[in-house]
């Protein structure tokens, strides 16, 4: 009863989001308040019966309900309560009712915060998201129903995953949906702008703080994805260049883009075309994500595969482009104005080029992830493009952006005067390249390294003038010099808060570039009480126990790590899963905020006399999580509202 | 004729030694854990998804490792034991593609899609700073225009 | 092209990716097409289980089928396991050889796969996994078909049913040994 009620919900939310969609079209045509009322109805409707589709899911995973085809395959009797919950966005079909309830939530915001506002805009704006809507709900309905029944019922289901028990699953997939449609709302203002003509600035005004949020969630979805796949996969790496990662860190290049090139808009009214542009690439990109991680076209890691999906995404997305596109292509007269410059040193140089670089990353990225198929359709051989091929193309681009960011808050807009130039940079630049001295007089030698710690320095130095420059004029106005710098964060919010973003990021460069650096392992097999030597660690295989869990049975070793003091017992595992083939890893670590003590379990002797385990010391890692922790503290400063000017 | 023995012996043994040293086997030596991680590092596994043979925590990627090293042992050079795994895996089993051929594409799109970009944006900003200076300045308006702003600011209640 | 028609290139350039995209449904990307079919097999010097030795150069002049395989390999090599004694029993007097390597196994669990099946055709274990990536192979199970001359002439990837095997068999037997 209880899935078939979900399956009637989710039919009666998908009539009602086409008819939302044709009425605010209507509504935009005629103008009449009464068929835009109408589709706002409509639009809550979705919401409450998407809402009633997911309770019900999550109700038939409590209740083990098993002749739901959809919960058998994903939890089993012995499936712990929290994870039955999120287990619900585990698979293939419960992520799209994820997605989906998103979408909903989003719409209802814009309706809320927008329908006073954007009086030409907001009807448009409106019919994009509930004809976005209607796809979904058309995929959950004919595609990918979450409520198929089977028979006959199985006595215990199949189990969850074993690698999505954990609190990654709870977090990853919701961060990174929130992102992924949040950014469907700038690109529904961009394609109402375009179908009304009114290309100018409202459109990126509008939609400003919802493409930082959506840009937040993306970053946020992406660092949790990598501390799972660390603490999880067993394999001591958190960014493999899968083509599903890639297909979530593409939309993210674009949308970053985009955040920096708005601001010329802001300023200087120019590339209106571009903006549109990138706005409809991103977009699309996060429908290329979803249409890569649902449809078997290019093996990954997260193959989450079923038959006519993929043609359902493929079909949408050209829909969606060529619309898209094709609408760009009629107004582009309108778009198309004649940008004015006044020097090439300038803030708009740099963002053109910070645009350009991203760009090409997005190319560079998108290219080897589809290379395999184009090799194969060109002349039949299949190729691989993996993490060695994009680590060694993207680090020069990277490398760019980051010297891109000391200089673009700083230097001039329109022209940077050669004075401009020396007080704003002559302290960094001096600063880096003594930084870059010292740290190759410390050791480093690996030149990547040097160039990435000299430019963050470099970077944080023009953060640090421009930050104490401005302090110190309010204190010099008498102001004490907290609340100086207080107010400043608060009244300049948008520019330190974008400071903070950047600071975040380079946090960030600064641990990857060190675990890539100089990260060590070594693989061994240890009798009892022999120990193994790493990086002045030595871990010692104690023994192993074996215990029954509620679905698994797991066995795991106790190795004594100690670097000269005692640090404690870790206890990388091996569990096995009754549904799984193979055993999933475990593993035990010690985080450190220089590096981490990292162990993984490989084969051992029944009678736990010896065991081999993977033993790594990976530096800096710690460093991206508090990197991200200051991207958060970053962006939340950047879209706090407004301070009034003081009367 | 008497022979004299110690040379001719000597050449003997020469020739023995250098036939030797020719057949033998290249001396076996002792491989670092780098080296086989680097070599490693670049192969596929090929039970996992994307992962290299030097990150997995397969079993197979296990013995691949052990099979590196023993051939690296064995005196073989690191382009041979990659081409060994290539002849019986083909070019896929390479995480990073040849620099060579048909895959020499995928190397030159970033190089592409750079010089394009700067390309673009070159000529735009050629283009934008021809434009002779007209911001603040007055610009004309036209006689229409002029008389509408009179008539208005005239007609003030 | 007059100006106005160049914009409408940019909404035209998304077809090609949208084609290469479509095109990627025809494909199976865990499909990996093996380069040794036609080559020589490479050789390999075995134990049996049962301690004989086993080899591919005694082979010579029969058609051999290796099958690899693994006890923990379900349920595909369970399956596949009475297919490939039926076909040992019949065609082992037609000068036909199934050659069953065993891989990433631990030899209890093997044994025990071979006695639960009935296994009478010569198994040996790969313990160090050097046969298996002799053969190239990247899973299992995965069987090749080595004509009388020594030539690996098809590898089939997954279950083999009495079909496939027959197939695959047939040809070989008339073959020459020359």
């Amino acid at each position: 009863m209880i899935p078939e009620l979900g399956y009637g919900a989710a039919i009666v939310a998908l009539v009602l989001a086409l008819w939302g969609a044709v009425t605010a079209a209507l509504g935009a045509r005629t103008g009449r308040p009464a068929l835009l009322l109408s589709a706002q109805h409509a639009a809550l409707a979705v919401f409450v019966l998407v809402t009633a589709c997911f309770a019900l899911l999550t109700y038939a995973f409590l209740t083990f309900d098993f002749s739901v085809r959809y919960v058998a395959t994903n939890t089993n009797l012995g499936t712990p309560f929290y994870y039955r919950i999120t287990g619900v966005w585990g698979a293939l079909e419960g992520s799209i009712i994820l997605w989906t309830w998103m979408l909903g939530l989003y719409t209802l915001i814009v309706i809320l915060r927008h329908r006073e506002g954007a009086r030409e805009l907001y009807p448009w704006v409106l019919t994009v998201m509930l004809g976005v809507l209607a796809f979904f709900l058309l995929v959950i309905t004919v595609a990918a129903p979450p409520f198929a029944r089977q028979a006959p019922v199985p006595a215990d289901g199949r189990g969850l995953n074993p690698l999505l028990e954990d609190t990654g699953m709870i977090t990853h997939p919701v961060a990174l949906y929130l992102g992924f449609t949040g950014l469907t709302v700038p690109f529904a203002f961009a394609m109402a702008a375009l179908i009304t003509g009114r290309v100018g600035d409202a459109w990126i005004t509008l939609t400003r703080r919802w493409t930082i949020v959506a840009w937040y969630f993306l970053s946020l979805g992406l660092l949790i994805g990598g501390w799972w796949s660390y603490h999880v996969l067993g394999w001591g790496g958190y960014w493999a260049w899968d083509p599903v990662e890639n297909a979530a860190f593409m939309p993210w290049l674009t949308a970053t883009a985009f955040l920096h090139s708005v601001m010329i808009q802001e300023r200087r009214r120019m590339l209106k075309l571009w903006n549109i542009s990138l706005v409809i690439l991103t977009f699309s990109l996060t429908l290329f994500g979803t249409f890569l991680t649902r449809s078997g076209v290019i093996a990954s890691v997260h193959a989450f595969t079923q038959g006519t999906i993929g043609a359902f995404f493929l079909s949408f997305l050209a829909l969606v482009l060529l619309t898209a596109l094709g609408l760009l292509a009629v107004r582009w007269d309108a778009l198309h104005a004649q940008g004015e410059l006044d020097s090439i040193v300038s803030r708009e140089s740099a963002f053109l080029l910070n645009n350009v670089l991203f760009v090409a990353a997005t190319f560079t990225v998108f290219f080897g992830t589809v290379f395999p198929l184009l090799s194969e359709a060109a002349r039949g051989v299949k190729v691989s493009v993996g993490a060695p091929f994009f680590n060694q193309v993207n680090v020069p681009l990277f490398l760019a952006l980051i010297f891109l960011m000391g200089v673009g808050p700083l230097i001039a807009w329109r022209r940077a005067s050669f004075d401009n130039l020396r007080r704003n940079f002559l302290w960094p630049v001096l600063v880096g390249v003594a930084a870059a001295a010292f740290f190759f007089s410390l050791g480093v030698r690996s030149a990547i390294a040097v160039l990435v710690l000299a430019l963050t320095v470099f970077v944080a130095s023009t953060i640090t003038v421009d930050f104490a420059r401005a302090s110190r004029a309010r204190v010099r106005l008498g102001e004490p010099l907290l609340p100086a710098m207080g107010g400043l964060l608060r009244r300049h919010n948008r520019r330190y808060g974008g400071f903070g973003v950047h600071l975040g990021i380079l946090i960030i460069a600064v641990g990857v570039t060190g675990s890539q650096a100089w990260s060590v392992q070594t693989e061994t097999t240890l009798r009892r009480g022999e120990y193994a030597e790493l990086a002045g660690y030595r871990v010692r295989f104690e023994d192993l126990t074996a215990s029954e869990e509620s679905n698994h049975f797991k066995v795991a070793g106790a190795f004594t790590v100690s670097n000269g003091r005692g640090l404690g017992v870790l206890r990388p595992a091996k569990k096995f899963y009754p549904q799984e083939t193979s055993p999933i890893a475990y593993v035990d670590y010690r985080l450190g905020l220089r590096e981490d003590i990292y162990l993984v379990l490989g084969d051992f002797a029944r009678d736990g006399s010896q065991a081999t385990v993977k033993f790594q010391v990976n530096r800096l890692v710690s460093w991206i999580w508090i990197g991200g922790l200051v991207l958060t503290a970053g962006a939340v400063l950047a879209i706090l509202p407004e301070k009034k000017k003081a009367a | 004729m008497r022979v004299r023995l110690a040379p001719v012996a000597t050449l003997f043994l020469a020739v023995l030694l250098i036939g030797a040293a020719r057949g033998a086997p290249a001396p076996a030596r002792t491989v670092s854990e780098a080296e086989v991680h680097e070599i490693a590092g670049g192969l596929r596994c090929v039970v996992c998804q994307n992962l290299s043979v030097a990150d997995s925590p397969s079993e197979m990627a296990r013995q691949m490792r052990a099979i590196v090293r023993e051939r690296l042992e064995s005196g073989e050079s690191p382009a041979e034991v990659v081409q060994y795994f290539v002849d019986r895996y083909g070019e896929w089993i390479l995480l990073s593609p040849r620099r060579s051929g048909f895959t020499l594409l995928v190397w030159l799109a970033p190089l592409v899609a750079v010089a394009l970009g700067l390309a673009i944006v070159g000529v735009l900003v050629w283009k934008w700073t021809r434009r002779p200076a007209t911001t603040g300045a007055a610009r004309r308006v036209d006689p229409a225009m002029r008389e509408r702003i009179r008539r208005e600011t005239e007609a003030e209640p | 092209m007059s100006r106005r028609a160049w914009r409408w290139l940019i909404p035209l350039s998304a077809l090609p990716v949208l084609a290469l995209l479509a095109y990627g449904f025809r494909v199976n990307p865990r499909e990996i097409p093996s380069p040794l079919v036609g080559r020589p097999a490479p050789g390999f010097a075995l134990t049996t289980f049962d301690g004989a030795p086993l080899t591919l150069e005694a082979q010579r002049g029969k058609v051999v089928v290796v099958n690899f395989w693994a006890s923990w390999c379900y349920p595909a090599c369970y399956e596949e396991a009475p297919v490939l004694e039926r076909s040992w029993r019949a065609y082992r007097d037609r000068g036909v050889v199934v050659v069953g390597v065993d891989i990433q196994d631990k030899a209890e669990a093997a044994q025990k796969f071979i006695r639960d099946f009935g296994l009478s055709f010569p198994n040996a274990p790969d313990p160090t996994g050097k046969v298996s990536v002799d053969f190239g192979t990247y899973g299992v199970p995965e069987t090749f078909f080595i004509d009388r001359r020594g030539r690996i002439r098809a590898k089939h990837v997954g279950a083999l049913t009495d079909e496939v095997l027959r197939t695959r068999v047939e040809p070989l037997l008339g073959e020459p040994a020359g």
